[in-house]
């Protein structure tokens, strides 16, 4: 019982976690683009370029590989995010792609090609990084063998001199007496 | 058995730190490349001399040559210069890519600096950079006879990285000794 409670616990702390910091993160650089188009002229901000599409439903998709694709100048930084030269450039490639009906794995293959795998915020499953996306897997697994090697073995309230002292003590008289007297030592040496 | 258990933690922390300690030595910046032992990609562009004229892969293809990425408004290429105009006398031939730059003032630079460059490809959007990968001038590419690209320098190329990075597959390619 206990072993589930702990294990629903960690999976939803876990689950939770990385939801707040994905929702966080999408919400606070699409609310920066958005006031900083309402207050100044958008051409004056360098990032935050008012992009047209042909088709609007091309937006979110386009707002989405921003936000998964890494500048490879500034690399601490999401195409959205950077406004160095190379991700304006990108950016316009993305939107170029977009409107020629690529599909989003294409788009990312075609810059895979030229920026190797660096690009990708998201990285694919291969043999370089199964152990990354296997990691939590193994974690959580380290995690349950760990509890339940601990739940094998024998409670300390299940141990059998610690319930014979408990029962015995209060009814043993002459225990109580010594146990009196000792106390009674000690306070008077004190 | 148990107490040995007990230094668990211990080799895993030295684990870590041995892990972190070689990581302190590489460059975050020196990313991989998609494109050694590609094909150098086809590209149409104009000329940086004379914007009539068209240049392609095909005007290199058939040589070793290096192609070199510079632009007037990177500085790491001043310094990179000179050691161009070296390798040109010493008969690499070298091929430029001028990256978003400005026609005028690229050619003035030329003019002041020395011209190592067989030719110049005037990349002004950068389209023939993102075809290539360039996140950042200068960079150096080797390319041999068939239009592979061999080796690939992101940075500034001098004494050390010739000797280091490119004479030995040069000279391997070329068939020669400098």
């Amino acid at each position: 019982m206990r072993l589930a409670v702990l294990l629903l616990l960690s999976l939803f702390t876990f689950a939770a976690s990385t939801e707040v910091v994905k929702s966080t993160e999408a919400a606070g650089s699409l609310e920066a683009i958005e006031s900083l188009e309402a207050i100044e002229s958008p051409d004056a901000i360098k990032g935050a370029e008012v992009v047209a599409f042909s088709d609007e439903s091309l937006r979110p998709r386009y707002q989405q590989l921003l936000q998964e694709l890494r500048c490879p100048k500034c690399q601490n930084q999401n195409l959205a995010d950077s406004n160095s030269p190379i991700s304006q450039d990108l950016r316009r490639e993305i939107q170029r792609m977009l409107e020629e009906q690529m599909t989003d794995k294409q788009i990312k293959d075609y810059l895979k090609s030229r920026y190797s795998e660096f690009i990708l915020y998201r990285p694919e499953v291969n043999k370089n990084t199964w152990l990354l996306w296997g990691s939590p897997v193994l974690v959580v697994l380290l995690g349950l063998l760990i509890l339940l090697r601990h739940n094998r073995q024998p409670k300390p309230s299940a141990n059998k001199e610690v319930p014979k002292v408990n029962k015995e003590s209060p009814s043993n008289t002459s225990d109580q007496q010594r146990l009196a007297e000792l106390l009674g030592d000690k306070e008077n040496q004190q | 058995m148990n107490r040995l258990a007990l230094f668990i933690p211990l080799a895993l922390f030295v684990g870590l730190s041995l892990v972190l300690l070689f990581g302190l030595d590489k460059d975050p910046t020196d990313l991989p490349s998609a494109l050694v032992g590609e094909a150098f990609p086809v590209f149409n562009l104009p000329s940086l001399k004379d914007e009539q004229n068209v240049v392609t892969e095909q005007d290199f293809n058939g040589d070793v040559v290096l192609v070199n990425v510079w632009a007037t408004w990177c500085f790491a290429c001043r310094i990179e210069h000179p050691m161009l105009n070296k390798l040109s006398e010493q008969g690499v031939k070298i091929i430029g890519l001028n990256y978003k730059d400005q026609r005028a003032g690229a050619l003035a630079w030329l003019a002041e600096r020395g011209d190592p460059y067989q030719f110049n490809i005037f990349d002004a959007k950068g389209s023939l950079g993102i075809d290539l990968g360039v996140y950042g001038a200068p960079e150096t590419y080797l390319v041999d006879a068939d239009g592979i690209i061999r080796h690939r320098r992101v940075g500034v190329v001098d004494d050390r990285v010739w000797e280091s990075e490119f004479r030995a597959i040069y000279e391997q390619i070329t068939g020669t000794e400098q």
